[in-house]
């Protein structure tokens, strides 16, 4: 194939790449750097205020203060993403393990089955919980009801339901690439270990969870990206009490109309996510070699 | 070192039986190989004998111990998989060390058994690679030593060679021989190729459709077939197979095939048929014992067309048609005919065997 023919079949995907990703991302970048139009959008001059803001706040008589507040619900939100990928990790892998043990047809059943939150609407699924966790829900009905607690419990709006909804919403996400790891080990690896005088914690230990790291690691970056920006699990189970990074951006372009701050948290995020695939990605690297 | 000993093993998988009652004794020391085609049961047999299939019926022993209820790894036998097993994310050395650590076996003799026997497979310039950075016979090697570190108490082979080249394949086949006669450990050897089942067996097992159809040294198996199917199993080019009639011809015996052609069977064998003397039964004879024409007092001269003719450089296959049927024969180079022409074949009569057609028994 000729260099003109290839350009032409890249082309498209190029477009779609440039127009839809890197536009926006270097409008973001630029729009942290402007001051804030009080009526929304941004005007001049350029300044890192939006920066400043994470860390300090502009008194009456404009001088800086120092103010926690923001980089506190950054790192809150980092600790939540990271405590989603463990969990998500801790409940997936052995979900992956089990339906590669199963029958080609039972697979495809159970790899359906992991799909299938997918087929309704996120906001739906989510709102869902809030059924079963608020005080008259369902979860502290059952309580109730078996006798086991006379006051209900405080489910809903708090880092733990939160946690729940993001866990709930992202774990197909490690399902799936530890699936895909796991399906492919050759089932005598297996029973060679057996063989070689090794227990069910040996195989694990030496040889699954060593063969299925690369695709714990894909997992752990689709569960860790979104989480970190996610604002529906944190807007609708912690109520709007607790921010997290994904609503306080949703509200620097909505009420707040404070568009370089909502840019610069933006611009945050992107940071923290693509470290963490640049360390992955040498990690793989090093995995190959 | 051990012995091992199946008594009336069986195996099922669903409504499936794929094993039906086997009995084996392998003797401490003994090389002995299962095989047959695909599907005969020869690997389950194995995987069972390894613990890594139970038995629906039956009991295993290994060394005069039952280990029906004992699991894999607690029967110290080493097996070798057709897809070597490796561990990609391990060195060579990391791979052949795996047991040992499990095992806690330590560090200094880890070392030194590996070094033993990497020198003995020629591992020694790979043992820091990783399985994907080796070719296919230096992997089956990695997969061996492995086993060999471990000294186990019986080596369990599946296809071990099935994956490498012919070439590969008849020099992993000698070695594995070597290594037999130097360490002379209890042998499974499972295999679908005849010819290693032959070159490799103190004694061969030829199995089919789930059961033993003979045990026997190899020589014994390819002379003195018990069944139509071990005659046509055991051998390449393989038996020939002609219906035929017996008939008493004054006292002596003689086969007839179907276009008439009469065989005066040897008067040693008479005794032997005499029994079967008017039935309709199948005739054998290998590739070999079909010669170009040779004074022998054994042999019949027969007339037939030449169909096709394969040299080999050593010798000539030859396929002629014999009474409607086509038949391999194995001729002196020096003497091949040419297609189309008529040929003089004389037949060895003293390696004929004879068939019963309903049970394949050989008579």
């Amino acid at each position: 194939m000729g260099p003109t023919r290839t350009w032409l079949l890249i082309a498209p995907a190029m477009l779609v790449i440039g127009i839809f990703m890197v536009l926006p991302l270097f409008l973001a970048v630029a729009y942290s750097f402007m001051t804030a139009n009080p009526y929304g959008g941004v005007t001049a001059p350029a300044t890192f205020d939006a920066y400043l803001q994470f860390l300090y706040q502009r008194d009456f008589d404009d001088s800086l203060v120092f103010s926690p507040s923001y980089a506190l619900i950054i790192l809150r939100s980092i600790y939540l993403a990271i405590a989603t990928t463990i969990i998500c990790l801790v409940l997936g892998l052995p979900v992956a393990w089990y339906i590669v043990c199963q029958t080609p047809e039972r697979r495809r059943i159970l790899l359906f089955a992991v799909t299938l939150p997918f087929w309704i609407n996120t906001l739906i699924r989510t709102y869902c919980w809030i059924l079963i966790l608020r005080d008259e829900g369902l979860a502290n009905g059952a309580l109730r009801h078996a006798g086991i607690i006379s006051d209900p419990l405080p489910l809903l709006y708090n880092d733990g339901s939160i946690l729940l909804g993001l866990v709930y919403t992202f774990l197909p996400f490690m399902v799936l690439p530890i699936y895909s790891t796991l399906e492919r080990i050759d089932p005598r690896l297996i029973e060679a270990a057996h063989d070689l005088y090794a227990g069910r914690a040996a195989v694990f230990r030496r040889i699954v969870w060593p063969l299925a790291r690369p695709g714990a690691l894909a997992g752990a970056t689709l569960v860790f990206a979104p989480a970190l920006g996610s604002f529906l699990a944190p807007d609708l189970l912690g109520g709007g009490k607790k921010l997290l990074i994904g609503s306080l951006i949703q509200m620097q372009f909505t009420s707040s109309r404070n568009w370089p701050f909502g840019a610069a948290l933006s611009t945050v995020v992107t940071v923290v996510v693509l470290t963490v695939f640049v360390i992955r990605s040498r990690k793989a690297q090093e995995d190959l070699r | 070192m051990a012995d091992v000993e199946l008594r009336k093993i069986s195996k099922s998988f669903q409504n499936l039986k794929v094993v039906h009652d086997i009995d084996l004794e392998i003797a401490e020391g003994e090389f002995v190989v299962l095989v047959g085609p695909s599907g005969c049961g020869k690997s389950t047999t194995l995987r069972m004998v390894a613990g890594l299939d139970r038995p629906s019926g039956g009991e295993i022993h290994i060394g005069g111990r039952l280990v029906n209820d004992v699991q894999a790894r607690d029967r110290d036998i080493a097996m070798v998989f057709q897809s070597y097993a490796l561990y990609p994310q391990m060195t060579v050395a990391q791979n052949m060390a795996f047991g040992l650590r499990i095992r806690k076996v330590p560090d200094a003799e880890v070392t030194q058994r590996i070094a033993r026997v990497a020198d003995i497979l020629d591992l020694s310039e790979l043992l820091q690679r990783k399985p994907h950075q080796l070719s296919g016979g230096q992997r089956q090697r990695v997969a061996m030593g492995r086993a060999m570190v471990r000294q186990p108490k019986v080596f369990l082979f599946d296809e071990p060679l099935s994956n490498l080249d012919a070439k590969l394949r008849g020099k992993m086949r000698a070695e594995i021989k070597k290594l037999h006669q130097m360490v002379a450990t209890t042998t499974v050897y499972v295999t679908h190729d005849q010819v290693e089942a032959m070159t490799l067996a103190d004694r061969v097992v030829v199995m089919n459709k789930g059961r033993i159809e003979q045990i026997g040294p190899p020589n014994d198996l390819y002379h003195e077939p018990a069944s139509r199917f071990v005659a046509g199993f055991i051998g390449s080019p393989g038996m020939n197979f002609f219906k035929c009639r017996l008939e008493a011809r004054g006292d002596r015996l003689a086969v007839v095939l179907g276009d008439g052609t009469a065989l005066a069977v040897l008067a040693s064998r008479t005794a032997r048929y005499t029994g079967h003397a008017g039935r309709e039964l199948e005739f054998g004879l290998r590739p070999e014992h079909i010669t170009e024409q040779r004074e022998r007092p054994d042999s019949v001269d027969i007339k037939v067309p030449v169909e096709v003719v394969e040299p080999m450089g050593m010798e000539t296959l030859l396929h002629v048609l014999v009474a409607g049927a086509e038949v391999t024969a194995r001729i002196d180079p020096a003497a091949t005919p040419k297609p189309g022409e008529m040929a003089t074949l004389s037949l060895g009569m003293a390696h004929m065997h004879l068939l019963d057609l309903e049970s394949g028994k050989v008579l």
